[in-house]
């Protein structure tokens, strides 16, 4: 629970976990052996941490929400009650403007974030599925930025950004572009957070997508060989298509996690978390929101409403997606 | 046909080539400026590779912030949290896969839809409940919700369902309680799956960021993330300090990662039985 999703881009392509269909199998062995109290003793840790640690929280910030508690008064029915104000957060922060400009700034990541990332990531998926002498080499390189943690992805990333003595700008100033100040321009800002995400994530979801080419069955391939083929047509007709169900899975996973973008924000635009989401707002996501709300202004009931929103907004586009799966991913027959 | 073919190869080194330089560039920046003295920072044209390399940043980053300190407590913190969420999902899974009972199979479902949850709906109730009991500031606080891990009970049920039930029934006609056929079979046949479930926690709680920043409030207490996180906000413009910093934070997870890479090749093979 503590870790999101985002945390688990460790290792996940490596082992494929498989299931060997026993769970409908229950045998009269295992009845005979596994009492209710030693199946109870295997599962208490856990257990308590569920009850803990998730169930409790979830009903409590449900309760949060409908009230304006700050933190400090004491836990009780009574404090409840007296801090009651129904949806009155909800519609405050629907009523705000912030609200609507916090997810124009995540729609415009997502824009330019989810074409990019897809391209970038087929890509290298593409380059690494050759039998090349060095392959293993590349790998390894392309999944480096994946193991740096984010606040040190974001520090390198913000020294790149910086105006005048940064490396992007110099770069672009040898071709004779004069760069824009990026993090410090309203306009260039989410840009220049999308640039880091692209070279931070690329990896991570091309052995992903390795994954999903290397699944293909080669008896297309060698069909469409006989036929005369060529190397776009192959990729065009045969690879993509085959590998919408991973492009799918993929689309959903990075729409989550925009979302719940955090680190780069605090670090690159918020100055770990002292600023307010960079030049005039302009990177201010919903999770930076909830913290600011939560443990800078101790307004606790008003961010326990944001994250419900998140959820919400979340699950809605989840939702969403996976009714519109049926137009255009193709799942092999 | 065979120019054409030549000119492919060529085409493909020199695009993997290209991205590789997109990854690796931001790194070599990294470590060059670590290398340089603050006044070579504001120099243009910039230096690609320090006129005169001075280990200076290293040793401010030490002075600057208790970094030896926040590598021992990320290096502390990581390691419990490994070890908490691997024994109890280990201990959840296995219940989940070969104790079940009528409830078991509910539960689980009920383990999964918390996967859908965000951390952000249950951080600020989490944070009112461990300040109640006095532990936020305290790596037990920060440790302890770490014995609920529904992806890690998820993936280790996937490999203890995959376990022959003849093994477990052998050992306990020779008499072994579950603990023991648990512990002793379970576990060690599983070790390509738990090997990668320490890699990613470990990962994930060394390069975590979020939670720690709720947590963790007190100086001696920063892990490297809030360490690298404060110089940020205190010495924005040190690039060569703030560099030298990131750099050594990613060492441990490089080291791990290049250790640990055999198990993720070797796959999740398990053997053993005949026929």
């Amino acid at each position: 629970m503590r870790l999101s999703s985002t945390d688990f881009r460790g290792a996940v392509p490596a082992g494929r976990a498989r299931s060997r269909g026993r769970a409908g199998r229950c045998t009269v062995a295992i009845k005979k052996r596994a009492s209710a109290w030693t199946t109870f003793l295997f599962l208490a840790p856990s257990l308590v941490g569920l009850l803990a640690f998730s169930i409790l929280p979830m009903a409590a910030s449900l309760v949060l929400g409908f009230t304006r508690w700050d933190g400090l008064k004491p836990i009780r029915w009574s404090t409840v009650r007296e801090m009651w104000v129904g949806l009155g957060n909800y519609a405050a922060i629907l009523g705000d403007a912030e609200f609507w400009r916090v997810l124009s700034n995540t729609s415009y990541f997502i824009v330019l974030y989810l074409p990019l990332i897809l391209i970038a990531s087929i890509s290298i998926a593409l380059l690494l599925n050759r039998k090349k002498p060095l392959i293993s080499a590349y790998r390894v390189i392309y999944y480096i930025p994946v193991l740096c943690s984010w606040v040190a992805g974001a520090l390198i990333w913000k020294w790149i950004l910086s105006p005048q003595y940064g490396l992007l700008n110099n770069i672009l100033a040898l071709v004779g572009i004069e760069g824009p100040a990026w993090l410090q321009d309203e306009r260039w800002a989410m840009p220049g957070i999308v640039l880091a995400s692209i070279w931070k994530d690329a990896g991570y979801f091309g052995l992903i997508f390795l994954g999903g080419i290397q699944g293909i069955d080669p008896s297309y391939y060698e069909a469409a060989e006989l036929d005369g083929a060529s190397r776009i047509q192959k990729l065009f007709r045969i690879t993509l298509p085959l590998l919408t169900p991973t492009i799918f899975f993929v689309v959903v996973i990075c729409v989550i996690n925009s979302f719940q973008l955090f680190p780069q924000v605090m670090v690159m635009t918020s100055n770990g978390g002292q600023g307010a989401g960079g030049p005039l707002g302009a990177t201010q996501v919903m999770v930076e929101r909830i913290y600011s709300y939560a443990f800078k202004y101790y307004k606790m009931g008003y961010a326990a409403s944001w994250s419900w929103l998140l959820f919400i907004i979340i699950f809605a586009v989840t939702a969403i997606q996976m009714r519109l799966q049926k137009k255009w991913v193709y799942y092999e027959a | 046909m065979k120019p054409k073919k030549a000119a492919a190869g060529v085409l493909w080194y020199v695009s993997a080539t290209l991205v590789a330089v997109f990854a690796l560039l931001p790194f070599f920046w990294m470590i060059s400026t670590s290398l340089k003295a603050r006044g070579a920072l504001m120099v243009i044209p910039i230096q690609w590779i320090p006129e005169e390399p001075t280990i200076d940043a290293f040793r401010k980053v030490f002075s600057l912030v208790p970094f030896a300190r926040a590598i021992l407590n990320s290096l502390f913190v990581s390691v419990s949290a490994t070890l908490i969420t691997l024994t109890s999902a280990s201990m959840a899974a296995y219940a989940f896969a070969k104790l079940r009972t009528r409830f078991t199979d509910k539960l689980f479902s009920v383990y999964l839809a918390t996967m859908m949850i965000p951390m952000q709906v249950t951080v600020i109730p989490l944070f009112i409940i461990l300040s109640r009991l006095k532990l936020i500031g305290t790596f037990s606080g920060l440790l302890l919700p770490s014995l609920f891990n529904a992806f890690a009970v998820f993936m280790l049920r996937q490999q203890f369902m995959a376990l022959p039930e003849d093994y477990i029934d052998a050992a306990v006609m020779d008499g072994a309680s579950q603990w023991r056929v648990f512990s002793q079979i379970a576990v060690p046949m599983c070790s390509p799956v738990i090997a990668t479930l320490v890699v990613i926690t470990f990962m994930g709680t060394w390069n975590d960021y979020f939670w720690p920043l709720v947590v963790l409030t007190d100086k001696a207490k920063m892990t490297l993330t809030l360490a690298l996180n404060q110089m940020n906000g205190q010495y924005t413009t040190q690039y060569n300090t703030l560099m030298a910093g990131s750099l050594l934070s990613m060492i441990p997870i490089l080291i791990l990662y290049a250790s640990a890479q055999k198990y993720f090749q070797s796959g999740l093979k398990l053997g053993g039985l005949k026929g």
